[in-house]
Order: C-alpha cells, then sequence, then structure tokens
C-alpha cells in the first residue's frame, strides 16, 4: 500500500473512533440541560436523580473523546504535511478558534457539571451544564465549518510565493504537482470563509445526528430497565424525555437532510451523482431506495422511485439531474490537462469521481437508518399515546422496547455512514477542486512509520473500546442512584425540592 | 510592533500556558506511584481531578494557534516529528483515560494497571514535551524544500534526551509543590519531604542543560552574547526556583506554588526570548530556518485570529479563575470522585 492510502486509512480509523463519543456528548449534553432545567422548573426530586445518572454517562463518554480527540488535531501536521501548508491560513483558524471558543468552555465547566454538586448551588451547576452543553455545540460548530470548506472552498485566493513576496493567482489557477510548496489558499473574507455554501447545511446535519445518537442512548437505557422491571419511575421520565427530544431530532433531520442533499447537488455535483449512482445525465431520474452499483457497465441495480431523484434535487419530476459522464465538464477537465485531447476526455473524467459503489453504499446505508428510526420514535409516540408504551404486559411494547434498546446503535452507524459518503464522495480531492488528495500527504513520513502508528492506534482503541463497553454496561447495571438520596442534597439543593404531586 | 511578532509572543503564551497547568498534572503523574497507599493515590488523582482536562485545552490550542500563525512550522515540524509526535498522543490517551478509569473497580490489577498507565503516560508525556523542545534548541535539519531532512530517530540524541529528563524532574517538582498545596494530612507531609529533594535534583539538571547548551550549541552562545537579558531571565528563574523550599519550609505553601508557577513562566520566557525570531531553527543550514516571517500566514489571518484571541481568551481566563476558585480547598474523596 502507498502512503497515500495509509494515510487515509490512518486519519479514517483515528477519526471514526474518536467520532463514536462527542456525538454522544452533544445529544447527551442537550438532555442534561433538559434534564437539569425540569428539576429547577418542577423540583421533581426524579429529574434531579435522571440529571445525575446522565452526568455519570455523559463524563465517561466525554473523557473518551477528549482523549481520543487530541489525536486529531495534530493529525493534520503529521499525516497531512502538505495540505497543512496549502490551507493553514484558512483550516488553522477554524481550529483555534474551536479551541478558544469550544474547547475551554466545554472541559472548563465540566469540572463543575461532574464535581459541583456540593460546591456550588442549584442554579450556578445548571448554568454550567448549559456551559458545557453550548461549548460541545461550538466545537462541532466550528469543526464542521472547517471541513465544509474542504467541500466548498469560499472566501480565499490562492498565492504564490515569489522571492518572499506574495503574488495573487488568477481565480480559475489549476494547482499542479509543481505548485505544492509555494503556492497556498489565502482568506479573503473570513466571514465568507465561515458561512461558505455548505456550512449551514451540514452543521445542522451533523448537529441533529448528534442529538439523536444522545436520544436513542437514553431511549435504548431506559428501555432495557422497562423490560427488566428496574428503576420503574426513572425508566419512565427518562424514556419521555428521549423520546420527545428523539422525535424532533428526527423530524428536523429528515427536514436537514433533504436540505444537504440539495446542497450537494448544487454544489458538488459529482458528489451528488456519485451518492446515487447516477451515470447518465436523465430526465425523470430515479431514486433507488435501495441497491448495489455495478461500475463496470455503470448500472445501479435495486429499488428504484422513478423520477423521484428529479423531483426531490428540482422541484419537478421531469427536470434533468447531470450524471457522472458529463461531470466534471469538459473545460474543467482541460483546465487540468490542456494537452488532453477530446476523445481522452471520458478516460480521462473517470479519474475525477470518488468510489462510487461505495459512495452509493454508504449514503443508502445512512438514509435507510434514517428511516428505520422516523418508524421507530413514529411507533413510540404511538404506543404512548395509547398508554401502552409504559405497560410492558403487552407482547408488543415489550417487542418494541427490545427494539429500542437496539436502537442506540442506528444513530451511530448513519452518523458513520453520513461522515464515510461525504469524505469519500469528495475524492480525489481534499480540498473540492482545488487540491488534490494524493497531492497532500506528508512527503517526510514513510509507509512502515504510518503502519506502525496505526497498529499502536488499532490496539490502544481497541483496548479503550473494551473499556468503555464495560464501564458502560457496570454503569447500566449499577442503575441510577436510590431515591432516598435526596435527604442529603445540601440546604441550597433543598429548596428547590417539592413534593412530588404524582406521589403525594 | 508586527503581527508576526505579536503572534509568536501568543503561541508561546498558549504553550507556557500548557506548561505551567498541564505541567503540575503531569507531575502529579509521575510522583503517582511513589505514593504507596491507594487512599493517597486517590488523593493525588482528585487532586488534579476537576482541573486536569480543561488544563490540557491549552495544548489542542497551542497546537490549532501554531497552525492557524505559522502553518509551515506546524506542518514541517509535526511531519519530521512523526515518531515522538505519535508516542506523545498516545502516551497522553494513556494519561487521560487512566485518570477516568482508575478508580471504577476495586480490584488490585485493574488499580495497579491504570496506575501504571497513569504514570507511564504522564512521565513520557513530559519526557518527549521536553525531547522536542531539545531539538529545537539544537536545530532541527531541514532540506531546501523546507521538509524535515533528518532520520526519523535522529531527534533521540543525547541532548534532547537530557533535556526530556529536565522536563520530567521539572513537571515532577511543579506536581509536587501543588499537591502540597491542595492537601492536608499524611498526603502533605509525604509530598512536602520530596519536595527538597526534586528542588535540588531539578536545579543540578537545569545547571548541567544550560552549561551543555552554551558549550555545545554555539549559536546559542552567540544569542546570549548579544543578548545579555537573557542572563537576566536565567538568573530570575534561578532564584525563583531557589525561593520554592523557603516558601516551603516557611509553611507558605500557595506562595511556593506560585513561585513554581513564576519559574515555569521565567523558563519559557527564557527560551523565547533566545529563540527569537526564529519557529524552527535549521541545523546545520541555518538558510533553511522557519522564522515567525517565512512560516507565517497571511497579515490577513493574522489578523483575524488577533480578534479572536483578544475576544476570547480574556473570557477563557475569566472562567478558568472562577472554576478554580469553585474547587480552593484541600482535595477531599467524595461519592463523585475518581
Amino acid at each position: 500500500m502507498d502512503a497515500e492510502i495509509l494515510a487515509r486509512v490512518q486519519f479514517a480509523f483515528t477519526i471514526a473512533f474518536h467520532y463514536i463519543y462527542p456525538p454522544l456528548s452533544i445529544g447527551l449534553g442537550l438532555a442534561l440541560v433538559i434534564m437539569e432545567g425540569l428539576w429547577l422548573k418542577t423540583g421533581r426530586i426524579i429529574y434531579h436523580n435522571m440529571a445525575r445518572f446522565w452526568t455519570r454517562v455523559f463524563a465517561l463518554t466525554f473523557a473518551i473523546g477528549v482523549a481520543t480527540g487530541i489525536v486529531m488535531e495534530f493529525e493534520f501536521g503529521t499525516n497531512w504535511s502538505t495540505y497543512s501548508r496549502f490551507v493553514g491560513d484558512i483550516f488553522g483558524s477554524a481550529l483555534a478558534a474551536e479551541g478558544i471558543f469550544a474547547f475551554f468552555l466545554e472541559s472548563g465547566f465540566l469540572a463543575v457539571l461532574l464535581f459541583g454538586w456540593n460546591k456550588v448551588g442549584p442554579k450556578m451547576h445548571f448554568f454550567a451544564t448549559c456551559m458545557v452543553c453550548l461549548g460541545a455545540h461550538f466545537s462541532a460548530l466550528w469543526i464542521v465549518v472547517a471541513n465544509s470548506w474542504m467541500q466548498t472552498p469560499a472566501g480565499y485566493h490562492l498565492e504564490r510565493m515569489v522571492d518572499g513576496e506574495p503574488v495573487r493567482l488568477p481565480i480559475d489557477h489549476a494547482v499542479t504537482p509543481d505548485d505544492l510548496g509555494s503556492v497556498r489558499a489565502v482568506v479573503d473574507d473570513f466571514w465568507e470563509m465561515v458561512f461558505n455554501p455548505s456550512s449551514m447545511d451540514r452543521i445542522t446535519h451533523v448537529i441533529l445526528g448528534a442529538w439523536l445518537a444522545g436520544a436513542f442512548l437514553i431511549l435504548s437505557i431506559s428501555a432495557f430497565y422497562l423490560l427488566r422491571r428496574r428503576h420503574r419511575e426513572f425508566a419512565v421520565a427518562s424514556l419521555k424525555v428521549g423520546l420527545v427530544f428523539a422525535t424532533v431530532a428526527t423530524l428536523l433531520q429528515m427536514v436537514s437532510g433533504d436540505f444537504t442533499a440539495k446542497g450537494v447537488s448544487k454544489n458538488q455535483p459529482v458528489k451528488f451523482a456519485a451518492l446515487e449512482g447516477l451515470y447518465e445525465t436523465t430526465e425523470y431520474a430515479p431514486l433507488a431506495a435501495f441497491g448495489w452499483v455495478d461500475a463496470k457497465n455503470q448500472k445501479v441495480y435495486g429499488l428504484e422511485i422513478p423520477g423521484a431523484l428529479s423531483f426531490l434535487t428540482h422541484g419537478n419530476f421531469k427536470t434533468a439531474v447531470t450524471g457522472l459522464n458529463d461531470l466534471p465538464p469538459d473545460n474543467f477537465l482541460l483546465k487540468y490537462h490542456p494537452e488532453a485531447k477530446v476523445e481522452e476526455l471520458p478516460q480521462i473524467r473517470k479519474s475525477y469521481w470518488p468510489n462510487v459503489p461505495a459512495v452509493f453504499q454508504f449514503y443508502h446505508i445512512m438514509i435507510a437508518v434514517g428511516g428505520a428510526l422516523l418508524l421507530i420514535v413514529a411507533v413510540g409516540c404511538f404506543l404512548w399515546w395509547r398508554g401502552r408504551l409504559f405497560n410492558v404486559d403487552y407482547k408488543s411494547t415489550r417487542i418494541f422496547l427490545w427494539v429500542l434498546v437496539f436502537s442506540v446503535l442506528g444513530p451511530q452507524i448513519g452518523n458513520q455512514a453520513g461522515w464515510f459518503a461525504a469524505e469519500m464522495g469528495r475524492q480525489p480531492w481534499i480540498v473540492y477542486n482545488l487540491l488534490k488528495t494524493s497531492q497532500a500527504f506528508s512527503k517526510v513520513v514513510s509507509e512502515s512509520h504510518i503502519i506502525a502508528s496505526l497498529i499502536m492506534f488499532a490496539f490502544v482503541y481497541f483496548l479503550l473500546f473494551l473499556v468503555f463497553v464495560y464501564l458502560l454496561s457496570r454503569k447500566i447495571q449499577h442503575g441510577p442512584d436510590d431515591e432516598e438520596e435526596s435527604e442529603e442534597l445540601p440546604d441550597s439543593w433543598k429548596k428547590i425540592l417539592k413534593e412530588d404531586p404524582a406521589r403525594a | 510592533m508586527d503581527l508576526n511578532i505579536i503572534w509568536f509572543v501568543l503561541v508561546g503564551v498558549l504553550l507556557t500556558g500548557y506548561a505551567v497547568l498541564d505541567g503540575f498534572d503531569l507531575g502529579v503523574g509521575a510522583l503517582h506511584m511513589f505514593a504507596k497507599k491507594d487512599e493517597h493515590r486517590r488523593l493525588f488523582l482528585n487532586s488534579i481531578g476537576p482541573v486536569w482536562d480543561g488544563n490540557e485545552v491549552w495544548l489542542v490550542t497551542g497546537g490549532g494557534a501554531l497552525f492557524a500563525a505559522f502553518p509551515e512550522a506546524y506542518a514541517t515540524f509535526l511531519s519530521g516529528f512523526y515518531l515522538p509526535f505519535m508516542m506523545l498522543l498516545c502516551a497522553l490517551i494513556f494519561r487521560a483515560v487512566a485518570i477516568e478509569f482508575r478508580s471504577k473497580e476495586p480490584w488490585l490489577w485493574w488499580r495497579t494497571m491504570w496506575d501504571l498507565a497513569f504514570t507511564v503516560g504522564s512521565v513520557g508525556s513530559s519526557f518527549l514535551i521536553g525531547l522536542m523542545m531539545g531539538n529545537l534548541v539544537l536545530g532541527v535539519p531541514i532540506g531546501p524544500d523546507g521538509e524535515y531532512a533528518g532520520t526519523l530517530t535522529g531527534m533521540f540524541n543525547g541532548y534532547a534526551i537530557f533535556m526530556g529528563c529536565t522536563t520530567v524532574i521539572l513537571f515532577a517538582m511543579h506536581g509536587a509543590i501543588y499537591l502540597a498545596m491542595k492537601n492536608d494530612g499524611e498526603v502533605q507531609e509525604l509530598v512536602i519531604s520530596w519536595i527538597p529533594r526534586l528542588t535540588g535534583l531539578f536545579i543540578t539538571f537545569y545547571v548541567i542543560v544550560n552549561v551543555i547548551t552554551l558549550v555545545n550549541v554555539p549559536h546559542m552562545l552567540d544569542v546570549v552574547r548579544e543578548r545579555p537579558v537573557i542572563l537576566v531571565v536565567l538568573l530570575l528563574g534561578f532564584l525563583i526556583v531557589m525561593n520554592i523550599p523557603r516558601e516551603i519550609h516557611k509553611g507558605r505553601r500557595f506562595n511556593a506554588f506560585i513561585s513554581s508557577c513564576l519559574a515555569m513562566v521565567l523558563l519559557m520566557a527564557t527560551f523565547g526570548i533566545s529563540y527569537f525570531p526564529y519557529m524552527i531553527y535549521s541545523s546545520p543550514l541555518p538558510e533553511h530556518s522557519f522564522t515567525i516571517y517565512n512560516a507565517a500566514s497571511s497579515q490577513k489571518t493574522l489578523g483575524i485570529m488577533l480578534i479572536i484571541a483578544l475576544t476570547g481568551v480574556p473570557v477563557v481566563l475569566a472562567y478558568t479563575a472562577c472554576i478554580y476558585w469553585i474547587f480552593r480547598g484541600k482535595t477531599r474523596i467524595t461519592a463523585h470522585s475518581y
């Protein structure tokens, strides 16, 4: 394997493992704000106990998120040094802003959230929880801004260093291998960079995905307690909060998914065609619900809904959707291959496509997961409305609760698959239509060193994952603290406490 | 003063913040195995428990600021120092999760395993940070294309290894002083008994490092001749370190900790003043060096980043101070502790 592939595998592995945890922290963070808010508002001890228990789960996910996240900050330099030189002027600012605005906020107030129960009053504690939640959301915001700039670069120009003086390059300059080392992207307009064409869509999409991860973790553990007939009051209350949260997030995610896909069709047509496996430009373009791509014969087999792709892209069933055989267009290819003859273009064009079958599958897995989650929350709300959701004597309820127990994997699979589709769909570019991945990795790092560090990370992360699963299941076995704990509340917290109307 | 100089100082401030704050966390880790009782080890862990996480962010933000302000230096240094950096990341991971996992189970093998991970992670991180600084002082081989031109293990040379050991001792001293301030009773007596030895050891190592630097690293000698102020800062650093045993002896543990923090600041300042205007000094071919000018981002980005820093950092300092205030007082083991 060559250094480019290895560098990609290593980055993908470390970021994918890392990405199990931040969505949980973001989603659970917001859930903690809701629970503590309910505790302050209603004074019911159950919400206090809920906040305490879910804080412990939060702490575990957060710790591994931090430990694996620090790797990411430095891997741009270690594995992608040419990339770092090329985009540091722009990409670095977003990372630094993430540190200053998000990470400090998050980990500073985390101390109060975890260890401050007896040190500060309830309002101050609630404030700290809000700040942790805000910090977690800010971190998603800045990193997705940085990543979106790689998808849809904006607010920059290219410049070449000539004798130590920067010379501005024309807007359509095609970066060649000879340019590397002397040409770089430089910011023109910071806000145009931040609000690049895809950032708002993608921030929303990522944050909602994180909410789903948190909400379904709560649903899963609560359903497990109900089925085991343990901590019933706690489980019912958690399930209610979790289900409302999950329903809102799922519905919003449907809308956001539509916006994001439309954005991709407009900003990254090659990626869009690859996501749908569309080779020929077609009117009444069909949408595959699922299927597989025969890349050799350029065909998709599977369940296709006629005209649906045209409709979702353009708002009517007829308008043509451009396929891969016309993308990228000839004039773009000629910019990079000025000597190419017209008959060579179709062959050259293929080197500007991502791996279509893989991208297609990841994208469709994500969509399928989204559909499944929608179905689950719909059934959940229906059972709740019928008054059956918490009654485990019904067999249908028991089956549904078991589905909920395993549904925690849904958002995780969806989040990972979505990111794989987004990042692999951008290939062969590391910065879309600007810098190729094959030009971006570190020249001085040898293959054997990447393999060595990859093995090291694989071993360490495998160990971490085992310990995480073990400790999480221990926390679940242990369960929330007994309700009598309210006796030990400090005085300033007791004032909040009201007699529970449900039990009085 | 131009933006490049301001950013040299700001990156320095962030990394100094990291050394001062996470320095004591790493030092506590280095001393952790020297505490024999489980209760003492828990008190060690919980003394840094609420704050280590926020302290580590100084490194992350320092890295981000280096990336944003001096991308060429970030790229060359990280890719060139691939091996020690991967080891550092691994060590920091173990340090972090060991704190979180250690006290979750009562079994001896479990706790010993994570105690070991915590100590090895902390000592390893301190050592590698020192090793990298040692190489920066010594000079890094850089080719005409701006890429690292040394061998992949060339950074493990005698001088840098000695600098790494000095850093481990420095952080251990800093950590012991922090523990003395945050604890009472047995633990306090224990760590106070270590402080004179650690201080003595550090001063010995530090004198040797400085002598070797002046004898063996000719460009540093030239710089010191040119900028006598370095000697003043160096001397101040020594005096402050000497002040630590005195404050401890008089029972003023908070003053001792402040002295230790100031000592770290002065050490970093010595480094910064001697190194300026280089980001990476190239040796043997100094003309390939990265300075704060040829390694920097555009003036526009430096300006934008300055606005971000000026809005963000004061707020960060304010709430960090509040959080340290909330967790003031002696460490106690409670139901929420590690």
